[in-house]
């Protein structure tokens, strides 16, 4: 399976992407240059996390309209898999690839920690490889990722098993203390209606090698092999 | 000429840079202060008559976001 990880001037995660991919077998994965406007070959697109364009103006908000997200654009509109984290999930916002925008947190901090997460929809390409109400130990850093979405599209996600992952405690309890940025509902990641894009704030590229504390991040990348596997 | 666009979150948004400057306002001796909004200014000069649905179609695509902010655009002569 042939990833791609796009690369914007200010892209920061798309190194730890790559490390981390490539350590899956029968992943390909190489780099795709803002500049360009095709993805051909690729089964999946990472967008990955950083400070694309320096965050100005909003978070993603010109990243949006690079040549490759045209690509990006079209490649979901066929139905690929697109997996945007942290600033890449605020850029398919912008977009429009995902309902809702990221806004500053609520206590104004860079916030940098671990965080529990609770698999809200196991049923799902980018999460059939966890069980419903598995909790998940993911980093998060970021200051805007606070997920802020009007009432019905708030609805409307919950209506359509749209919302993957919420904020929780250890014991998967979705509560306001362990809501780290303010996020509404404690949505922490989110797909599209037709189940082929997704965006959350933590980091699962940064928790797939023991070294680094977690590899409840593997979850992810294995449910999108999982089902692009022939088997 | 120039247009300045105003872009401020929406009511409907938590502001809370608006919420710490209030507080900030308050230590000053400011204690009647009610709430407070940020947003942002943006100025564009421009060489001629602006084509106001060019800048407005600008104004909701690129210098705002619609899902949480509003903005007003003004031409100064």
């Amino acid at each position: 399976m042939r990833f791609a990880v796009i690369q914007f001037p200010g892209s920061n995660c798309d190194q730890d992407c790559l490390h981390a991919l490539r350590a899956f077998e029968g992943v390909e994965a190489g780099y795709v240059w803002h500049k360009e406007n095709s993805l051909a070959g690729c089964d999946a697109v990472v967008v990955p996390g950083g400070f694309s364009y320096g965050d100005y103006l909003r978070c993603g908000a010109i990243a949006r309209f690079s040549p490759i997200l045209g690509a990006v654009k079209e490649f979901a509109a066929n139905g690929g898999t697109v997996l945007g984290i942290c600033n890449g999930f605020q850029i398919l916002c912008e977009s429009g690839l995902l309902p809702g925008a990221l806004v500053r947190n609520r206590d104004l901090h860079f916030i940098c920690e671990t965080v529990h997460l609770r698999v809200e929809q196991p049923r799902t390409r980018f999460t059939n490889a966890a069980l419903t109400g598995a909790v998940l130990r993911l980093p998060i850093a970021h200051g805007e990722g606070c997920y802020f979405a009007d009432e019905p599209t708030l609805r409307d996600l919950e209506q359509h098993d749209q919302i993957l992952l919420r904020y929780c405690d250890e014991q998967g309890r979705t509560n306001d203390a362990a809501n780290p940025n303010g996020s509404r509902a404690n949505i922490a990641g989110i797909r599209n209606r037709a189940g082929n894009v997704f965006g959350l704030m933590p980091h699962p590229e940064r928790a797939c090698d023991p070294l680094l504390g977690s590899t409840d991040g593997r979850v992810i990348f294995e449910s999108i092999l999982d089902r692009q596997s022939p088997s | 000429m120039k247009a300045v666009v105003t872009v401020m979150p929406k009511q409907s948004v938590l502001d809370p840079q608006g919420a710490a400057v209030a507080q900030a306002m308050r230590h000053h001796g400011l204690e009647s202060v009610g709430k407070v909004r940020v947003g942002k200014s943006i100025e564009i000069e421009l060489p001629a008559e602006p084509d106001e649905s060019t800048l407005h179609g600008l104004c909701r695509d690129l210098l705002s976001n619609p899902v949480i902010e509003d903005y007003t655009l003004e031409i100064v002569r």
